[in-house]
């Protein structure tokens, strides 16, 4: 690939597009490229980079919202909104872990931030997700390049909108693909005061996703809900946890009716504020996952009582899982194989779940279908949304589907 | 009244061919065609426009939704999905050569799984039919639109409705997992399911709020909810609808996310308290109603911690409910007020833009003086907490020039709603009512973008093709 570009404003980033398009020649789409390694690899002429659009353009704590361009990094908006006691509610992985390698040796060396604009193009969210929704969820507005250079605005900077098609929701988890996403608006909410975390040493899983179940249908509000398999600190087996966030006297309250509540399911022990933040810290990234270099990662959503089933067929390819959103998000480290790949697939199959082949060498992710294929009428539909808004198909292609 | 594209005429001369080819698929009752039993479908909330269809289907299967779907796609038919048809932007209006698909016949609950927190409805169940089914376990379905008892989830869907406890619970779009629909050329999907974020393109998304441009829902997966301990209301009365703002603000910036913050100001304070008889402050400018929840403790907790932050914006009083019975009362007048307007004029149109929360005090200015020009009178009641105003602006129906004043002043409404930042519909929909006023929200090419992704799904403009978009051009956009 030759230079890529990096155009300093919205109207570059159109021009470049715009020349691309005439030319028909493809554009690899990234912000600082931190989850270049993410889902296929990209075969294009060119690289844009939306790195050089920075800075929060709007920042109304009482509104609840702020506006950012796109290449402006996560860590900025993040530091932004905690200044003034908010956060992004549906916390956002920080990939670095599990990228970290491929990411830095592309950036020659220097740890590259996550930028917003591809945080909510590849829509992940965090542990959070569960109850306050995705990163999707709290997209109020976008501005985008499409694949004709038009810069195309959805949205806006209110909570609530309805106003003609939401292509916020189309363009957020695209990887890329429809539009290049030069700013977006995020619905923020106040961080809570402290926080605790409820853990329940489980004697299987499927005990673990019911203890989570219970917690998640009690009235007490619970914002995580995890289950680590290989134990947690000096628990060695399935440890489930159960996340409270509020003001310091409902987190006290509510911490205590849900150790009755759960008591149960297995022992029950409390996590204050000071380990519980890290913990989460490190559920949301993966980490207890313990993932080594040479393994695949993979991402499955499922109905929660079906998590089990999938951790068991991690286990059942010599892998292994992570389980969060009350059971119904499996993380799995495996050995990076087509068969490993297909016994993955088939397993969120069988469960009637998704899944997305997180991490892998470049011959694996060119090689299988990283995402469920759609069915036949859906794809043809697919196919079409994309030509309109990527005539020319020379955003991203090949990203998320082979040919597409 | 709002212009409708013309009739195709060889659509309305086939008439009785198309009414026994329709019989054919929905049988006996569930095919209308004699005028007297299609009236009730001629219109919908926004009783102000009125066009009698083509025929109306009832189909109880989604295999039957699809049939009809590929019969009408291979016919050039245009098609008009309804609900209940309770929407007030004219969503689910007619056209004379357009079949109306009623969806009220899949009424079925299909499953529930309190341990998954999900349940999968038919599209024809009402909003309130799935909370009274899981309700017995302490759980409840969040949006609460106030036409809940009618309206039904494909509604909602297709509108993203919202309700009063939106703030906190979110809108109808982040509250499903997933859909089965049916496509303008007859085929079934099935988008999300019972797993959160889907891999690939956000169908799920797409498909919530397209106001029925898109497809046919027919089975929707909502996630249910485990209730809280228990929810308390108060009430704080202010100086001046600034003031009121202020608070608002204040009780966001401390942290504090009520489950409700609804605002009255005081022409809608008098009618709701004409009619309910709540006890609401007459002399107010406007009123704040606010909601929490928790266990008893928490609840006096946060609601010292907001009375408290109302006392330093001087209020004219406050009133804290101690019991359920007195947190009724304070909402029994908001409750009402839609009808409570309507008792003081039988006609009113209710609009929907919401603004940015810091824009309140210069937009209820500039509205009360619209109200001057106009001759009008309006009354805002809306959820503070995320600026979707409800102006609702009242009128003669037995005089047209009445009537054409009011539209005129809601379009200026909606028009300064987009000017100071917000946007021309929160939670009703574009719909027929304000399809031409697109153009002062999005450019040219924006209008085009979306209608090219109308055309990826239904490249006929076979489906409600007279809504959303300006008319001028809702023709397939290449
Ligand atoms: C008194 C009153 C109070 C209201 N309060 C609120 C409120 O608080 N919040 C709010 O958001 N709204 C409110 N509304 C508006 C209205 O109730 C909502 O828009 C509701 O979601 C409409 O549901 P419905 O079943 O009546 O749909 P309909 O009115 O029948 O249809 C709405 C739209 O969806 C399409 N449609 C319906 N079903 C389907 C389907 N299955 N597949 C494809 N397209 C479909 C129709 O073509 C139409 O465009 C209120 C209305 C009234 C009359």
């Amino acid at each position: 690939m030759t230079t890529p570009l990096a155009p300093p404003d919205e109207a570059g980033v159109a021009e470049a597009i715009r020349a691309a398009a005439a030319a028909r020649e493809p554009l690899a789409i990234e912000g600082n490229g931190t989850k270049r390694a993410l889902l296929r690899p990209v075969q294009a002429a060119r690289l844009l980079s939306t790195r050089a659009l920075t800075g929060i353009t709007l920042y109304r704590p009482t509104e609840l919202v702020i506006s950012a361009r796109a290449g402006t990094p996560l860590a900025e908006i993040e530091a932004a909104v905690a200044e003034r006691g908010q956060m992004l509610a549906p916390e956002p992985p920080d990939t670095g872990a599990i990228f970290g390698a491929a990411a830095q040796a592309t950036t020659g060396g220097a740890c590259a931030q996550a930028t917003v604009g591809g945080i909510v193009a590849t829509n992940l969210s965090g542990p959070r997700r569960i109850t306050v929704g995705a990163m999707r969820d709290h997209l109020l507005g976008i501005r985008f390049v499409n694949g004709a250079g038009e810069v195309v605005r959805s949205g806006g900077r209110v909570l609530k909108n309805v106003t003609g098609l939401d292509l916020c929701k189309l363009l957020a988890g695209s990887h890329g693909t429809l539009g290049v996403i030069t700013e977006v608006t995020l619905k923020v909410l106040p961080a809570a005061e402290t926080s605790a975390t409820v853990t329940v040493a489980v004697p299987d899983l499927a005990a673990g996703v019911r203890a989570l179940s219970a917690g998640l249908g009690s009235p007490y509000g619970v914002t995580g809900a995890a289950l680590l398999p290989q134990g947690h600190g000096d628990l060695p087996g399935p440890v489930a946890l159960l996340r409270i966030e509020d003001f310091a006297s409902s987190v006290a309250y509510r911490t205590g009716r849900l150790r009755e509540d759960l008591a149960p399911f297995g022992d029950v022990s409390l996590i204050g504020a000071a380990a519980s933040v890290p913990l989460w810290r490190a559920v949301r990234d993966a980490a207890p996952l313990a993932a080594r270099a040479e393994e695949a990662i993979w991402r499955v959503s499922v109905r929660p009582s079906a998590g089990p089933g999938i951790a068991a067929a991690a286990e059942a390819i010599g892998g292994r899982a992570l389980l969060d959103w009350g059971g119904g998000l499996v993380w799995i480290a495996g050995p990076a194989t087509e068969a490993a790949h297909q016994a993955v697939v088939a397993a969120a199959a069988a469960a009637r779940g998704t899944f997305t082949l997180f991490r892998g060498p470049e011959p694996l992710r060119a090689a299988v279908a990283v995402l469920p294929e759609e069915p036949a009428p859906l794809a043809a539909i697919a196919a079409r949304v994309k030509a309109a808004l990527d005539p020319a198909g020379v955003l991203n292609p090949g990203r998320m589907r082979a040919g597409g | 009244m709002i212009a409708l594209p013309p009739p195709k005429a060889d659509i309305l001369a086939r008439r009785a061919e198309i009414v026994d080819a329709l019989r054919a698929i929905c049988p006996g009752e569930a095919t209308i065609s004699e005028p007297i039993s299609l009236k009730p479908y001629e219109t919908d909330g926004l009783t102000a426009y009125r066009q009698m269809p083509l025929a109306v289907v009832l189909p109880s299967t989604t295999e039957q939704v699809a049939q009809v779907m590929r019969y009408c796609h291979l016919n050039g038919i245009r098609v008009v999905p309804r609900g209940a048809g309770t929407s007030l932007s004219g969503g689910a209006l007619p056209l004379e050569d357009a079949v109306v698909i009623g969806l009220m016949r899949l009424n079925r609950i299909l499953e529930i799984d309190f341990d998954d927190r999900l349940a999968v409805v038919e599209a024809g169940v009402t909003n309130l039919g799935i909370t009274r089914a899981v309700e017995h376990e302490g759980f409840f379905y969040a949006p609460d639109p106030s036409s809940q008892l009618a309206c039904m989830i494909g509604g909602n869907v297709n509108m993203n409705s919202g309700g009063a406890h939106c703030l906190k619970y979110g809108v109808t779009a982040n509250n499903l997992l997933g859909l089965r629909l049916v496509t303008p050329e007859g085929d079934i999907v099935e988008v999300g399911g019972a797993h959160l974020d889907a891999a690939g393109y956000d169908w799920l998304g797409l498909m919530t709020g397209s106001e029925g441009q898109l497809g046919i829902i027919t089975e929707v997966t909502v996630r249910i909810l485990r209730g809280p301990e228990g929810a308390r209301a108060m009430l704080a009365a202010f100086k001046g609808t600034e003031i009121a703002g202020a608070a608002v603000d204040a009780i966001i910036g401390s942290g504090i996310i009520p489950v409700a913050l609804e605002f009255m100001d005081k022409p809608c304070i008098h009618a709701c308290e004409a009619f309910a008889h709540a006890g609401y402050p007459l002399d107010a400018e406007a009123m704040l109603i606010i909601e929490v929840e928790g266990s008893v403790a928490e609840q006096d907790e946060l609601l010292a911690r907001i009375k408290e932050i109302c006392a330093r914006f001087d209020p004219i009083s406050m009133r804290v409910a101690s019991t359920a019975e007195e947190s009724m009362a304070i909402w029994k007048g908001r409750k009402g007020a839609f009808g409570a307007v309507g008792r003081i004029s039988p006609d009113y149109l209710c609009m929907d833009g919401t603004i940015p929360t810091g824009e309140l005090p210069r937009v209820l200015k500039r509205m009360g003086e619209m109200s001057d020009e106009y001759g009008l009178k309006v009354a805002n009641v809306f959820h503070a907490g995320d600026g979707n105003l409800h102006p609702l602006i009242m009128f003669d129906a037995n005089d047209p020039e009445s009537f054409r004043k009011a539209e005129a002043f809601g379009a200026d409404i909606l028009k300064l709603c987009v000017e100071v930042g917000g946007c021309l519909t929160g939670e009703h929909g574009v719909g027929v009512e304000k399809r031409d006023l697109m153009t002062v929200q999005f450019k040219a090419h924006e209008l085009d973008q979306q209608r090219r992704i109308k055309s990826a799904f239904d490249p006929g403009w076979l489906l409600n093709p007279h809504k959303v978009f300006p008319l001028a051009d809702a023709a397939p956009a290449a």
